[in-house]
């Protein structure tokens, strides 16, 4: 069955028609073109897919595009703008965060949603909060640190 | 050179494809998306050993949507595998099974259709009539004289036998002890993050573009036109970024084919995609070993040699499995100096998932058998192991038993400084009730490319070409053959080019690596990349530069040898302040402003080679690399004896680099090895089912995750190299060599039991308490 849905997709109004069990990471890569969002595993075990939705981190491997419908998303397209990069994407790449780059959208918006709402973690809060994602290049040293060194401000 | 001389080698400059990775715009395989393309799905065996009787497709071809099928009979019956290496005989595999299936995974037939869901649909419709075969899955089982015949012919399953002896074997009776020891090692999966995927699109002139996040484009392009019967002229091979290799992605594998077969027969671009599983169950993991070790010494500390026999579990085909031992065998010939070595070595077929490559191949297992047998061999001596591996140790300028040549060497260096950092002797045999305890290992790995890699009927190669262009406006493009799979290599070459010509790290492209347009290379593995593309691109802008040179000498009235180049600025050396910008140099050369006949364009070329050698295939004596890398890491670890559980607490990693070109590359090369280690070392292993990999997703098989990593402090031992380019060896494999072993040995000291079976899991660990108090010795 085929269902219309309306996004909120990086700021902008997206009308979509879609089957309603496809999934929101599939509408993101497939009708949306927005392919810095990946596909890791498709069982919600990695973290490659993780976007923003109404504010909250989710798999969109584990989201129904359907159960999407109304909300706001933020993918890694939306980060930054011509005036320059979100913090978070300067601090990865001064820290040597990114290696392969596959889990790197993933992390860069679990970061983002616990900094909306922890300004100043812990190293053990960024952790915890970086479990569901997984990265087989870095050992995470680099990434908790490029968290960490976000100035408070620049993490809105 | 000292370090401050420098511009930008040494210095931490941000990856060079990092601003591509943290926006999103990178493009994996998967990210492509053609008009009209379809997508391929693969039929795989359900049992691990049968015949194939029959294959019924009629069910699946009326499905709507299905444009083609293709099973065994349609495809070419060409093997392939290790091809490429000593052996053409070597090459078992096809890339659609036509009469029997070997493991749980084997291919048998392909769907490519409208999308993912139909040609999966098909794929349930499809029915395979087979006659299951006995199966065996344990290498020392299918030894036996009475196992299953796996591959016709091959008698008790052993696919390679090395009978090797090295050195003075009259030395071992010397010998004042002997110590024993059986070491196993469990398979693991690469678990790249990002699955593999190819895209096959053909043109009406029957032209293949084929996309494919390969760590060997030419590698790829020459056995994709032995299988699918086609010139090699005809292929484009377009390398896509990477999501992570180490190693997994050398090799083709049966879906490329099927992939471009299925383009073909639709006249439609066709990707397959793998799937999580797929990664798991098929998707080149690292072999299982066993090893029966001796290690004989003498009263004084000195190491009198090895015995040792060896099994690798090849699984059901031999990829690169019939190599893996002889790399497994670097510690043993050549880990500290070591006069006599007998080796033994089998690769033997199971009915189970087949290893190819990953990260260390074969020495992480070798290493994880060698370093323990040397802790001990120390205990039996009463030495400490630290002073044990610092008697032994391997200098420069010497030559091992099996002629691998040691020039610049930082081992010693490793242990001493890495012993400071971890306060060994403070630590060491000292943890009382506290059940701690800290443990060491070394490595020794391949760091100046290897010559490893040949071309059936043409021979071998370890080269690097690559190409520099400097255009009108101070743009310098580098066309270079190697690939980065994610670890930074890119990055070096842009810092080698910049450094050499005398620009800025920012004016440096690399164009995307094609068989079409970059020079030839022999893929990224064994830690070859930095050493030999280094070199090769230290060269081409070398070549740019006295090209740069010979023209501004014109124009600024001066002779080249007199000028030089920093910052894009070309200016003579004794009188700096005349000077001229890069940019009007090159322009100048263009527009003839030079008036020597034609326009001048700097197009900068080398090939490099190192002087490495064959390694024989009967005596396996030979020079394999240019340059060898070091390391020492130290594992404190605190054990849980209630529970089993094993905590590494603090971790030391000292490495010898050579020269460091890239800090952040080299802690990230040193903090990923060492994730991957521990994984090794403590949870990581593919559980079978009567064949079938039982834990085939993330929430079963369990990698590290950031809440599990102990702090890790880097040391870099600069030994600076006389072949490498400014110094620098290769570091991508070691950061894991050694890590299993440290905390096998940490776990020894910690609570006093050997454990010899990777992974160490909690409940080994209480098996081996329990076993300890049975013999009367209190914990």
């Amino acid at each position: 069955m085929m269902k219309n849905i309306t996004l909120y997709v990086n700021g902008d109004k997206k009308e979509l028609f879609v089957p309603s069990h496809k999934m929101l990471l599939d509408v993101i890569r497939e009708d949306l073109h927005l392919t810095g969002t990946n596909k890791g595993c498709d069982s919600g075990d990695c973290g490659a897919c993780i976007v923003i939705l109404d504010g909250k981190s989710v798999n969109s491997c584990l989201v129904l595009a359907v159960d999407a419908d109304g909300k706001e998303l933020l993918t890694i397209e939306g980060l930054g703008n011509q005036e320059g990069l979100h913090p978070l994407q300067q601090a990865f790449m001064e820290k040597g965060a990114v290696q392969c780059g596959f889990c790197t959208s993933g992390m860069i918006m679990a970061s983002k949603a616990l900094l909306d709402n922890n300004p100043l973690p812990t190293e053990e809060e960024v952790r915890t909060a970086l479990t569901g994602n997984l990265c087989r290049c870095t050992g995470y040293i680099s990434i908790v640190e490029a968290v960490l060194s976000v100035p408070v401000e620049g993490g809105k | 050179m000292r370090k401050e001389e420098f511009n930008v080698i040494g210095h931490e400059v941000p990856k060079y494809d990092s601003l591509s990775k943290v926006t999103g715009t990178v493009k994996y395989p998967t990210d492509i998306y053609l008009p009209g393309m379809l997508h391929g799905k693969i039929l795989r065996s359900t049992l691990p050993h049968a015949l194939i009787r029959n294959v019924d497709i009629r069910r699946a071809a009326r499905l709507p949507g299905v444009k083609a099928i293709l099973t065994g009979r349609d495809v070419p019956q060409v093997g392939f595998g290790a091809e490429r290496d000593f052996n053409p005989q070597w090459g078992d595999q096809r890339i659609l099974q036509a009469t029997k299936v070997r493991y749980i995974g084997d291919e048998i037939a392909a769907v490519a259709a409208v999308d993912e869901e139909t040609a999966l649909e098909a794929l349930a419709l499809i029915k395979v009539e087979y006659e299951e075969l006995a199966a065996v899955f344990d290498p020392e089982l299918a030894m036996l004289e009475n196992a299953p015949e796996i591959h016709e012919g091959v008698k008790n399953n052993i696919s390679i036998h090395f009978p090797l002896v090295f050195g003075d074997q009259e030395l071992w009776k010397q010998a004042d002890y002997i110590v024993e020891g059986r070491f196993s090692t469990q398979l693991v999966n690469s678990t790249t993050m990002g699955p593999r995927c190819s895209v096959a699109q053909y043109d009406h002139a029957g032209n293949l573009t084929f996309w494919r996040d390969t760590q060997f484009p030419f590698g790829l392009r020459m056995e994709l036109a032995a299988v699918l019967g086609m010139d090699a002229k005809k292929i484009n091979l377009i390398r896509t970024a990477i999501g992570g290799g180490f190693g997994s992605k050398i090799s083709l594998q049966p879906f490329d084919g099927v992939c471009a077969l299925l383009a073909k027969a639709t006249g439609r671009p066709v990707r397959i995609a793998y799937t999580r599983e797929e990664e798991f169950s098929c998707g080149h993991p690292r072999h299982p070993f066993i090893f029966y070790v001796k290690t004989g010494v003498k009263k004084d500390g000195t190491l009198v040699g090895r015995e040792a026999r060896v099994i690798v579990d090849n699984g059901a085909y031999n990829a690169l499995g019939p190599l893996v031992p002889l790399i497994a065998m670097h510690p043993f010939v050549a880990l500290y100096n070591v006069p006599y070595l007998k080796y033994e070595a089998s690769t033997v077929y199971t009915n189970k998932t087949f290893g190819s490559a990953m990260r260390g191949f074969g020495n992480p297992q070798g290493t994880f058998a060698v370093e323990q047998s040397m802790d001990m061999a120390a205990k039996e001596l009463g030495m400490d192991p630290l002073e044990f591996r610092l008697k032994n140790v391997n200098k420069p300028n010497t030559t091992s038993i099996n002629g691998l040549k040691i020039t610049s060497c930082g081992l010693e260096e490793c242990l001493t400084r890495s012993a400071e950092k971890a306060n060994w002797s403070e630590i060491r045999g000292k943890q009382g009730d506290k059940k701690r305890g800290i443990g060491l290992a070394s490595l020794i790995h391949v760091g100046g490319g290897a010559r490893v890699f040949g071309f059936p009927g043409v021979g071998f190669s370890d080269g690097t070409g690559t190409v520099v262009k400097v255009d009108d406006f101070g743009k310098v493009v580098v066309f270079c053959g190697a690939t980065d799979i994610g670890e930074g290599s890119d990055t070096v070459i842009a810092q080698i080019v910049a450094e050499t010509l005398g620009v800025d790290y920012e004016t440096v492209f690399l164009h995307k690596p094609d068989t079409n347009s970059t020079p030839f290379d022999l893929g990224c593995h064994a830690s070859r990349t930095t050493f030999t593309a280094g070199n090769s691109a230290l060269l081409a802008a070398l070549d740019a530069k006295n090209q740069v040179l010979e023209l501004a000498a014109k124009l600024m009235n001066a002779s080249p040898s007199e000028l030089d180049i920093k910052k894009g600025n070309v200016f003579v050396k004794s009188e700096p302040s005349r000077s001229m910008d890069l940019v009007e140099v090159v322009q100048k050369g263009h527009f003839n402003f030079t008036n020597d006949g034609d326009g001048q364009m700097v197009i900068g070329k080398a090939v490099y080679e190192p002087p490495n050698e064959i390694t024989d295939p009967q005596t396996i004596m030979g020079n394999m690399a240019a340059a060898y890398a070091f390391g020492t890491h130290m594992a404190e670890v605190e054990v849980d004896i209630e529970t089993g559980q094993v905590k590494v607490l603090n971790f030391v990693a000292a490495h010898d680099t050579g020269r460091t070109l890239n800090p952040l590359g080299v802690q990230g090369q040193t903090y990923g090895g060492v994730a991957q280690g521990i994984g090794y070392a403590l949870n990581e292993e593919t559980i079978f089912k009567n064949g079938k990999v039982a834990n085939a997703q993330f929430h079963d098989y369990k990698i590290l995750t950031a809440l599990d990593m102990p702090p890790i402090q880097v040391i870099e031992v600069e030994s600076i190299d006389p072949l490498g380019p400014y110094g620098a060896k290769g570091v991508g494999e070691p950061g894991l060599v050694p890590t299993a072993a440290a905390i096998a040995n940490a776990i020894y000291d910690a609570v006093g039991v050997r454990m010899t079976d990777l992974p160490i899991t909690p409940e080994k660990i209480l098996k081996a308490l329990d076993e300890l108090k049975l013999l009367g010795s209190s914990v």
